[in-house]
C-alpha cells in the first residue's frame, strides 16, 4: 500500500476525484468515496444520476462501450483499477458482479456458476463441484436446484435466476459484489430473500449496491452514497443520511419529494 | 348509408367509405397470403400425384379405330397402355346444310387426336405413340394373357409369350438374374482387380520413364520387371475374360419367344427382361407389389436407356453428397466471415464496404458463378493440384476437370451470403446483458465469444444453413460447366480405397429432370420420369430442411429457453 494516501485498511475500494465522459457528456464529476470493508454500501439517487455508471466504473465493465473516457482513479485494494499495466480480466475476475436483469446463461445451472472457474482454466471435477455447491448454498439455492443441476437455468423463475446470478457473481471467491438493482424486477418475496441474502454475506465480501428503492437502501446498508446530476451529493452512514441529511436535495430525494 | 350510420360508435375510427379503417387491406392480405398457400400446395400435391402416378401398372388396351384419313375398309389395330387424354370432344356433327369449308373445320375439330396411347414394341418400328379421337374409336379391349415385358433394350414389349406358362417365366426371369449377379460378382471381384493392376503398372512406368537420368542400371532393371508383370497379367486377364465370355455365352442361350398382338415374333435372353407380368389380370394387392418394387428400382438402380427408365440412385446419392460437402464448407466459411465482420473488426466505413459487397453477392446470376468455379477451382485449383500429385496421370485429368468437390465449392460461394447474412443477425440479436455477464466474471473476448455468444447464436446459423441448403439443392446453371454430367457409372463414395472420390464427376437430380425432360428423344416418353424425378427432388429438400429445422428448435430450446420454430 502506498504511504500518504488517505486509504485505510478498512477501505477495499477508494474512489478518488473520479470523472467519466460519454463522449463529450460528462457523466460523473470528480467523485470521491471510499468504500469500507466487508460492509455494504447503498448508492442511492434519481434515474440518470450515474449511480450505475459509477458502479460499472469499478469492474471497467464501461470500457465494452465505444467513447468513454475518464479521469481520476478508482483503487481496488490500494492498487489502480485504471492504470494501462491492468490486467482487466483478472481484475473483473476478484469483483463478481449482479445485473438489473437477471442473466444467465444459456446453459445448465451448474455451468453457469462454473463459469467464472472453468475461465479460469479449472479443470478438476472435485473443485468444480465443491464451487456450485458452495456458491449455490450462499446464494440460497442449492435446496431448490440440487436435484436438478444438470437442466437448463432458462426454467428457473426469475426470483431463482436472480440467485443463481449472484451464486455465479460469488463462486470465483471475489473480493468485492456489485449489484446493479438486483431485486427491480423481483417480486416482494425475491426481493426478501436477496436482501437476507445480502445479510448473510455481509462481514465476507463487500457489497456495493445501486438501488432505487429507499427502504432497500435503509434495510440493507451500512453505508449510502448520495447521487445527483453525477456528483456525489453526500456520502455516510445509513442512519445518519437517513434521519439527518445534511442538504437539502438528500433529505427530499429520501423524504420521496423528487426521483 | 343507412348501415354505416348504424355501425358508428364514437371510439372507432372510419374511413371516408364508411368501413372501418384498415380492414379491407386485412382481408386483402389475408386472402393473398390464402391464394399464394393454396396455390403452393396445388403444385406440390399435382407434382406428386403425378410422380407416384407415373410408376404405376397400368392395363394395357387393345383398341381398333376407323381412321379418318385412311379409306374407311381398315380399321387398324392399336395395342398399348393409355398415356392420357388431352380434351375432350364433342360428337361430329352431321353433314348437312352448312356449307363445306365450315362443315370440313368442324369434322376436323371432332376428330382431334385427343388420347395418347404407348404403344411400346419399339423394334418392330411401331411407334411410341399413337394418337386417337374419341371419335375414331370403333373397340377396345383388354386381353387377359397379354404380358408387358420389361426389358434393357428397346423398351417395354407388349405381346404374348410362347412355350412358357407363366410361372414358368417368372421362374427363368428369377434365375436369370440370379446369373447376371454372379457375372457381375465376376467382373467386379476378378477382373477389376486386374484393370487396377495393369494402370497402376501404366502409371510407373511413367514414373520411372521421367526420373530416368541413364547414369545407372536401375531403370533397365524396374523396365523389365514391369514389363514382365504386366505380360503375366495380361495372360491372366485373357484366360478370365474367355471364361466371361462363356458365362454370357451360356446365359445368352435362355430365350424366350414373344408375340406381338400383329402376329410378329421376337426371340429375347431371358436375361434382357427385368420384369414381366400380366397387367390386365392383376389384383389389388399384386399391383401394389409391383408398384412398391418399381419404386424401389426408381430410388436404387441406376438409369437405363438414356435415362428414361430404371432408377435415379446415382443422381440422388449425388444431390445428397454435393448438399453436404457445400454445407460442410460454406458453414464455417460464412460463420467466420460473420463473426471477424460483426464481433472483431472495427465497425466502420471497410466493413460496410464489405457488407454491402457480400449482399450485392447473393445477386450475381448463378451460372456466373459456375463460370467463375470452372476457371478457378477447376482450371485453376485442380490443375495445380493435378500437376503436384497425379502428374503421372497426364494429360488425363484428376482434379483439373469438373467434380463433385469443385461443383459444391462453387455452390458454396453461391450460398455464402446467405450464411454471412443471418448468422451476422443472429449474432446482433445475442443479448447485451449475456456479453456483460460473461465479461463481468473476468472472462476474455475470445472466452465470451466462443462460450456465450456463438452457442446463442446458433439457431439463427442453422436458419443460414437451412436456407443454403435449400438453395444449393435447386441450382443447376452453375453445376453445367463444373461436373455434372449425364450418366456417371461411379459414385463419388463408394468401398474402393480410398473411399471418397470428390474428383469424380456425379449426376444431380436437377440436371437429371433437365436432361430427361428437355434432351431425351420423346418428351412424351419421359414425362412420367420428370414427374417422379421432381417430386423426388422437392421430398430430398423437405427431408433435409426437416431434418435441419428439428435440430435448429433443439437448439433453441436449448439456448434461448423456448420451443417450436
Amino acid at each position: 500500500m502506498q504511504e500518504g494516501t488517505s486509504v485505510t485498511a478498512a477501505d477495499v475500494i477508494s474512489i478518488e476525484n473520479f470523472s467519466l465522459w460519454y463522449g463529450e457528456t460528462q457523466a460523473l464529476f470528480g467523485i470521491n468515496l471510499p468504500i469500507q470493508s466487508g460492509g455494504i454500501t447503498a448508492l442511492i439517487g434519481p434515474s440518470g444520476c450515474g449511480k450505475s455508471t459509477l458502479l460499472r466504473s469499478i469492474n471497467r465493465l464501461n470500457d465494452l462501450i465505444d467513447n468513454v473516457s475518464t479521469g481520476g482513479d478508482i483503487r481496488l485494494l490500494g492498487s489502480s483499477v485504471y492504470e494501462r499495466t491492468v490486467d482487466v480480466t483478472s481484475l473483473r475476475k476478484r469483483i463478481g458482479m449482479v445485473f438489473q436483469k437477471s442473466n444467465p446463461f444459456p446453459m445448465s445451472i451448474y455451468e453457469n456458476v462454473a463459469y467464472p472457474l472453468r475461465i479460469a482454466g479449472q479443470k478438476n471435477r472435485a473443485v468444480l463441484d465443491a464451487a456450485v455447491e458452495r456458491s449455490l448454498r450462499a446464494a440460497a439455492l442449492w435446496d431448490e436446484v440440487k436435484d436438478r443441476l444438470r437442466k437448463s437455468a432458462l426454467d428457473l423463475s426469475g426470483g431463482q435466476q436472480q440467485r443463481l446470478c449472484i451464486a455465479r457473481a460469488v463462486a470465483g471467491e471475489p473480493e468485492v459484489l456489485l449489484m446493479d438493482e438486483p431485486c427491480s424486477a423481483l417480486d416482494p418475496i425475491a426481493t426478501l430473500k436477496i436482501e437476507e441474502l445480502m445479510n448473510d454475506m455481509r462481514g465476507q465480501l463487500t457489497i456495493v449496491i445501486v438501488t432505487h428503492s429507499m427502504q432497500q437502501a435503509a434495510r440493507v446498508s451500512d453505508n449510502t452514497a448520495f447521487f445527483y446530476l453525477g456528483k456525489l451529493i453526500e456520502s455516510g452512514p445509513t442512519k445518519t443520511i437517513f434521519s439527518e441529511a445534511s442538504h437539502q436535495e438528500t433529505r427530499d430525494y429520501i423524504a420521496g419529494r423528487f426521483g | 348509408m343507412n348501415t354505416t350510420t348504424k355501425l358508428k360508435s364514437p371510439n372507432k375510427v372510419y374511413s371516408l367509405l364508411g368501413r372501418e379503417e384498415g380492414i379491407p387491406w386485412v382481408w386483402v392480405t389475408g386472402g393473398a397470403l390464402v391464394t399464394i398457400l393454396f396455390m403452393i400446395v396445388a403444385l406440390l400435391g399435382y407434382i406428386f400425384a403425378m410422380g407416384a402416378a407415373a410408376l404405376w401398372p397400368r392395363d394395357v388396351v387393345l383398341v381398333s379405330a376407323a381412321k379418318q384419313s385412311q379409306s374407311s375398309a381398315e380399321s387398324p389395330v392399336i395395342t398399348g397402355v393409355f398415356q392420357r387424354k388431352l380434351m375432350e370432344l364433342s360428337s361430329p356433327a352431321s353433314a348437312d346444310s352448312s356449307s363445306s369449308a365450315e362443315n370440313n373445320q368442324q369434322v376436323a375439330a371432332a376428330y382431334k387426336p385427343n388420347n395418347i396411347i404407348y404403344q411400346a414394341n419399339l423394334d418392330f418400328g411401331v411407334k411410341e405413340f399413337a394418337y386417337v379421337s374419341d371419335n375414331e374409336l370403333r373397340s377396345a379391349s383388354r386381353p387377359v394373357d397379354i404380358w408387358y415385358v420389361e426389358r434393357r433394350e428397346w423398351g417395354p414389349f407388349i405381346g404374348y409369350v410362347k412355350g412358357f406358362s407363366a410361372q414358368e417365366l417368372l421362374n427363368a426371369i428369377a434365375a436369370a438374374a440370379d446369373r447376371d449377379r454372379s457375372i457381375a460378382r465376376f467382373e467386379q471381384t476378378r477382373i477389376r482387380p486386374l484393370n487396377k493392376e495393369l494402370e497402376r503398372i501404366r502409371v510407373e512406368l511413367k514414373t520411372i520413364d521421367r526420373k530416368n537420368t541413364g547414369a545407372d542400371g536401375t531403370y533397365d532393371l524396374e523396365l523389365q520387371r514391369l514389363t514382365s508383370e504386366s505380360e503375366r497379367i495380361s495372360k491372366l486377364y485373357e484366360s478370365l475374360s474367355s471364361e466371361l465370355r462363356t458365362m454370357r455365352q451360356s446365359d445368352s442361350d435362355v430365350q424366350v419367344v414373344l408375340v406381338s398382338p400383329e402376329g410378329r415374333e421376337k426371340t429375347l435372353p431371358i436375361s434382357q427382361v427385368i420384369r414381366a407380368f400380366q397387367p390386365n389380370q392383376l389384383n389389388a394387392w399384386s399391383r401394389i407389389k409391383l408398384y412398391l418394387s418399381r419404386v424401389y428400382e426408381f430410388v436404387s438402380q441406376n438409369p437405363r436407356e438414356a435415362n428414361t427408365q430404371g432408377g435415379v440412385f446415382p443422381a440422388i446419392f449425388g444431390t445428397v453428397v454435393m448438399t453436404l460437402l457445400m454445407t460442410l464448407a460454406v458453414l464455417p466459411a460464412g460463420v467466420m466471415a460473420a463473426i471477424y465482420m460483426r464481433e472483431i473488426a472495427r465497425q466502420g466505413f471497410l466493413v460496410s464496404i464489405v457488407r454491402v459487397a457480400v449482399g450485392n453477392l447473393a445477386g450475381v446470376p448463378s451460372i456466373v458463378y459456375g463460370i467463375f468455379g470452372l476457371g478457378f477451382f477447376c482450371y485453376g485449383l485442380g490443375s495445380s493440384i493435378d500437376e503436384l500429385f497425379f502428374r503421372d496421370r497426364l494429360p488425363s485429368p484428376t482434379f483439373g476437370t469438373g467434380g463433385v468437390l469443385w461443383a459444391s465449392l462453387t455452390l458454396a460461394l453461391l450460398t455464402l451470403p446467405v450464411v454471412i447474412v443471418s448468422t451476422e443477425e443472429a449474432l446482433q440479436a445475442v443479448p447485451r446483458s449475456l456479453r456483460e455477464a460473461s465479461y463481468g466474471c473476468g472472462a476474455t473476448r475470445l472466452q465470451t465469444l466462443l462460450r456465450v455468444v456463438i452457442p446463442r447464436a446458433m439457431p439463427g446459423v442453422m436458419t443460414g444453413m437451412i436456407l443454403a441448403m435449400a438453395r444449393g439443392m435447386g441450382e443447376v446453371a452453375p453445376l453445367l460447366v463444373t461436373g455434372v454430367v449425364k450418366l456417371a457409372p461411379q459414385l463419388p463414395v463408394d468401398a474402393e480405397f480410398p473411399y471418397f472420390h470428390f474428383e469424380r464427376s456425379f449426376m444431380h437430380l436437377g440436371f437429371h429432370i433437365y436432361d430427361v425432360g428437355f434432351q431425351s428423344r420423346s418428351a412424351e416418353v419421359s414425362r412420367p420420369m420428370v414427374f417422379a424425378s421432381t417430386g423426388l427432388l422437392v421430398g430430398l429438400v423437405f427431408v433435409l430442411n426437416l431434418v435441419a429445422i428439428r435440430v435448429r428448435s433443439q437448439l433453441r430450446k436449448r439456448f434461448e429457453g423456448r420451443g417450436a420454430f
